[in-house]
């Protein structure tokens, strides 16, 4: 692993020049490596991290890639990782040309990092030296615990998918808001709605008496407005500092309860747990953002490098090169999805409608389609529009957003179904459907979305760690969840429960019924009980 | 940005026998028998082994697929399924196209055709999957004690993932050792191409101009390693007496055999599997071969036919080591063994080596008392060809210990 030659360095700083000219944003330093194909196998299950702790299953990844590699050769062009300075890896063969295209997709990386608003929470610190400090810990950790910290790793990372990113990040952000005081929120939001429980008539009257006393008093007014209330409800400030305090408990995740609450990790000798649980969950949530934004960030490189290189002086001459590499990059599989194509084409879209002034009511009103056709109010503001889509947008938004009709027509997309055909013996992949509805359904489906699981206090009790798995019409893959409670079951130290949905066997009397051509079977849910005791799994109807 | 270009596998061949840098950003890799020693431990601390074997495969034409071994593991966390569909639909994916609806694209055989195997590995594989993973595992800590003998060059050689690295292609340009004479060919061509030299007899060597293309070098190349080939037929008598214990001991002598040759010779030992009572039939795999039970008369015979019939009609003789392993209680109505006596002569012209198992019954009291005990002494064999034919007799409540001792005998 080395740096590149200040060759190719004067290649990428002229490209950040031309990037920064079109309006993109990111840091000044950058660091590039040039890595072989063997280090990019070992950095892979790293999250290409190459800081991050070991631990054995990278190791087991590991020697899969390696075989995978024997069979299946083949190299990325470059990764990307969110650091600061972001740090860049590629082979050592490309042609300079080939690395222009690369580092314009590369800049455009990282300008996606350090502007969506879904990475908020990375911008502050560097993850490798993090990382590295991490690193340190567990194998100090491990020397001194030996193989009990990868049981602890182990268990921490079976529930690092079902960390409160979403908390986090939306906590990050309300201290931007001018917000009202908590305690004035909790008087409008809970107390009188929900404890008191008053009329509306009566609400509306002590908003006028706010106001009142806001327009009287001026800056004074809250001291003044609750003096008032606790007179009136002398019970009002217990009721603020409980509910207050709950409501922030409310808000932990997993890992965060089993940190705070359990009494096995806060024995004394089990504290250094506690430690490694930390490392796991701040991976986690750092590298959350990344994975909810694949189609974007995908799209957003190869929307740039495109556009970047077309314009670009120094590689006249290898527009051909350029379009053979661009097109395996971005090009729609017959069958299959692939994110650089769906998003590269979403910017362009979104670009072109904005210019011609589409995104906007009108148009949306317009059912003439020849009308539709003709639509251009030349309004220019394309980039400034596709700008505010990668600060504000995250995969599920963009795509419930900007896949329409006019998309999956002009790209001729489709939904394809794959369904047995008894006869032959086959299965057969065919065009179920074109409707944009439905590609957006299944766009969002292969989207990544783990559990809502979420710790239920009021059940279970005492000893009992009592999970409520929310439903969403998807059961969790049941194959996995005893080894997940075993984990559980360690970490919090007692008995675990689990209630979750599945697919109950269909009554006998409906599964012989004949059914008409094409009605989907009725699903019958039912809500289940798993238990983890004494390292056992049991199952019970609710 | 990924690319399914196949960029030359060289380099990553030659990269990796370079010698690990030092201070490496990585800790140094735990070995495949590491990481399962560690897995083992895991049981002694009362969690669930991991670590799965798993194999991947590359279809090829022909017998030509390539396979590499690997272990797989899955972090286990609680996380969708996918919605449940139909049994006959599948999920839905993406597509572009110019179809309308409800045409259809294309279809794909629900059973691969033998041999075309997915890509796939690890998590997923049936109850045979299950079997030979564990297998492996066993076959590893066997390894060491066992050897195939009288293993001889053969005309068929197959190839798999072993290689070994030479010094012995050419290459111009560059690699690790100058051919001065090869190369200063190349720079009289060039010269002579150039009309730099007018007179071969008498050559000013300070005239001639040097392109760096015409040094030829040595170069680290990747070469297959061949290695003969073997064909191991498994032979299970499954007849009504050899219910319980007797069927034990052979199975899992048999079971240790398949690991131990399935880990020592990957996929470079084919295998094939009869069971017999009164008839003999050939199954596909090992797993129906040591799950399959059915009553019936014994008659060895029948099975030895088939196998020297296998051999003569697909004619593997000539192409490969042949190894027979026959398990049985000894019980044959076939009591003089008149019919069996021919057929295992026939098969002893070609194998390389035919151990047959007896498992005792206990009820039958005083040793050596089989039918098939009795007349393979009997013939005579045993002794006149001990390099190929070895009889092994346990009783069937024979522990680990004195079945892994058993395989000893018959293959030593």
């Amino acid at each position: 692993m080395e740096l590149i030659d200040q060759h190719t360095k004067t290649i990428m700083e002229g490209c950040k020049e031309r990037a920064r000219d079109a309006g993109l944003r990111f840091s000044d330093e950058t660091l590039e490596y040039i890595v072989t194909n063997r280090d990019m196998l070992e950095l892979h299950p790293k999250v290409m991290i190459p800081t991050l702790y070991d631990y054995w299953v990278h190791d087991v990844e590991l020697l899969r890639e390696k075989g995978k590699y024997e069979l299946y050769p083949s190299n990325p062009y470059e990764t990307v990782i969110n650091t600061r300075p972001p740090i860049s890896f590629y082979n050592d063969n490309n042609p300079d040309w080939l690395n222009v295209m690369i580092f314009y997709h590369v800049l455009a990386h990282i300008d996606f990092f350090q502007n969506n608003l879904y990475f908020r929470h990375t911008w502050e610190y560097d993850l490798t030296g993090k990382a590295l400090a991490d690193k340190r810990l567990i194998t100090r950790l491990r020397s001194e615990h030996g193989r009990w910290v990868d049981y602890v790793i182990e268990f921490a990372r079976a529930i690092d998918n079902l960390v409160g990113y979403f908390d986090g990040l939306s906590h990050l952000f309300r201290q931007d808001r001018p917000a009202f005081s908590k305690r004035l929120d909790y008087y409008f939001d809970v107390f009188l709605q929900e404890v008191k429980g008053v009329k509306t008539a009566e609400y509306v009257k002590e908003i006028e008496r706010y106001n009142r006393c806001k327009r009287e008093v001026g800056e004074m007014c809250e001291e003044s407005f609750f003096a008032d209330v606790v007179a009136k409800h002398p019970e009002f400030e217990a009721f603020y500092l409980k509910g207050t305090r709950e409501k922030k408990e409310e808000r932990l995740d997993l890992l965060q309860f089993l940190m705070e609450h359990s009494e096995f990790l806060n024995q004394d000798e089990n504290l250094w747990m506690k430690s490694v649980l930390e490392v796991i969950r701040s991976t986690s949530v750092y590298f959350q953002p990344q994975i909810r934004t694949k189609i974007m960030n995908e799209g957003w490189a190869s929307y740039w490098h495109e556009a970047l290189f077309l314009t670009d002086d120094r590689i006249k001459g290898h527009e051909v090169d350029f379009a053979r590499v661009h097109s395996g990059v971005t090009c729609l599989h017959r069958v299959g999805l692939n994110p650089y194509a769906i998003g590269m084409r979403l910017f362009q879209q979104i670009e072109e409608g904005a210019d011609q002034g589409r995104l906007s009511l009108e148009y949306q009103r317009l059912a003439d389609s020849h009308a539709r056709k003709e639509f251009d109010r030349a309004t220019g503001t394309g980039r400034d529009v596709i700008f505010a889509v990668r600060e504000n947008l995250c995969d599920f938004t963009f795509i419930n957003t900007y896949v329409d009709q006019d998309f999956v027509n002009r790209h001729h997309l489709f939904v394809v179904g794959k369904r047995l055909n008894a006869e032959r013996t086959a299965w057969q992949y065919y065009v179920k459907s074109r409707k944009a509805e439905e590609y957006r359904g299944m766009l969002q489906d292969s989207l990544y979305h783990p559990p809502r699981i979420e710790v239920d206090r009021t059940k279970g009790g005492g000893k009992t760690l009592y999970l409520n798995h929310l439903f969403e019409g998807k059961p969790l893959i049941s194959d996995f969840i005893a080894n997940t409670m075993l984990g559980i079951e360690f970490l919090w130290g007692g008995p675990v429960k689990l209630e979750t949905s599945e697919v109950a066997s269909a009554p006998p009397q409906e599964a012989g019924a004949p059914r008409g051509e094409g009605e989907a079977p009725k699903i019958h849910w039912r809500r289940h009980v798993y238990t983890m005791e004494n390292r056992t799994l049991s199952k019970t109807l609710v | 940005m990924k690319t399914d270009d196949s960029k030359p596998i060289e380099l990553w061949n030659i990269s990796s026998l370079a010698p690990e840098p030092e201070g490496s950003y990585t800790t140094r890799i735990r070995s495949l028998d590491e990481l399962l020693e560690r897995d083992r431990l895991r049981e002694e601390d009362g969690f669930p082994r991991k670590i799965r074997i798993g194999k991947l495969i590359k279809p090829g034409k022909g017998k030509q697929e390539k396979f590499v071994v690997v272990p797989t593991t899955v972090e286990e966390k609680f996380m969708h399924d996918r919605a449940p569909t139909p049994p006959e639909e599948e999920e839905p994916m993406g597509g572009t196209g110019d179809e309308a609806e409800g045409d259809i694209l294309g279809e794909q055989p629900v059973r691969p055709e033998q041999g075309a195997g997915s890509g796939t590995a690890g998590h997923g594989g049936g109850e045979g999957h299950e079997l030979e993973s564990s297998a492996y595992d066993l076959g590893r800590i066997l390894t060491e004690r066992f050897n195939l003998p009288n293993l001889k060059e053969k005309g068929k050689k197959s190839s798999f993932s072993h290689y070994t690295y030479d010094l012995t292609d050419r290459n111009r340009g560059f690699g690790q050792i100058l051919e001065k004479k090869q190369t200063l060919r190349r720079v009289i061509e060039t010269n002579i191409a150039l009309g730099n030299i007018d007179d071969v007899t008498n050559i000013d060597t300070t005239r001639l101009l040097i392109d760096p293309r015409d040094r030829i070098f040595r170069i680290l190349s990747r070469e297959l390693e061949y290695e003969s080939q073997a064909l191991v037929f498994f032979v299970r008598d499954y007849s009504g007496s050899m219910e319980g214990k007797a069927s034990e001991v052979i199975c899992s002598q048999h079971v240790l055999i398949y690991s131990w040759l399935l880990y020592q010779f990957a996929r470079q030992v084919e295998t094939r599997f009869v069971l017999h009572d009164n008839d003999a039939r050939e199954v596909p795999d090992f797993y129906t071969y040591y799950n399959l039970r059915v009553a019936g008369g014994t008659r060895v015979a029948a099975a030895y036919k088939m196998v020297n019939d296998i051999v003569e009609q697909e004619s593997l003789a000539k192409d490969y080591n042949i190894y027979v392993f026959h398990g049985t209680d000894g019980d044959d109505w076939d009591t003089n063994g008149e019919e069996t006596i021919p057929e295992l002569r026939r098969m002893l012209t070609y194998t390389n080596r035919v151990g047959i198992t007896i498992a005792e019954h206990n009820a039958y009291g005083s040793r050596g008392a089989t039918e098939v005990e009795r007349y393979l002494k009997g013939s005579g064999l045993l002794d006149e060809k001990p390099e190929f034919l070895r009889m092994d007799v346990m009783g069937e409540d024979a522990d680990e210990t004195r079945i892994i001792d058993g395989i000893k005998r018959l293959i030593s």
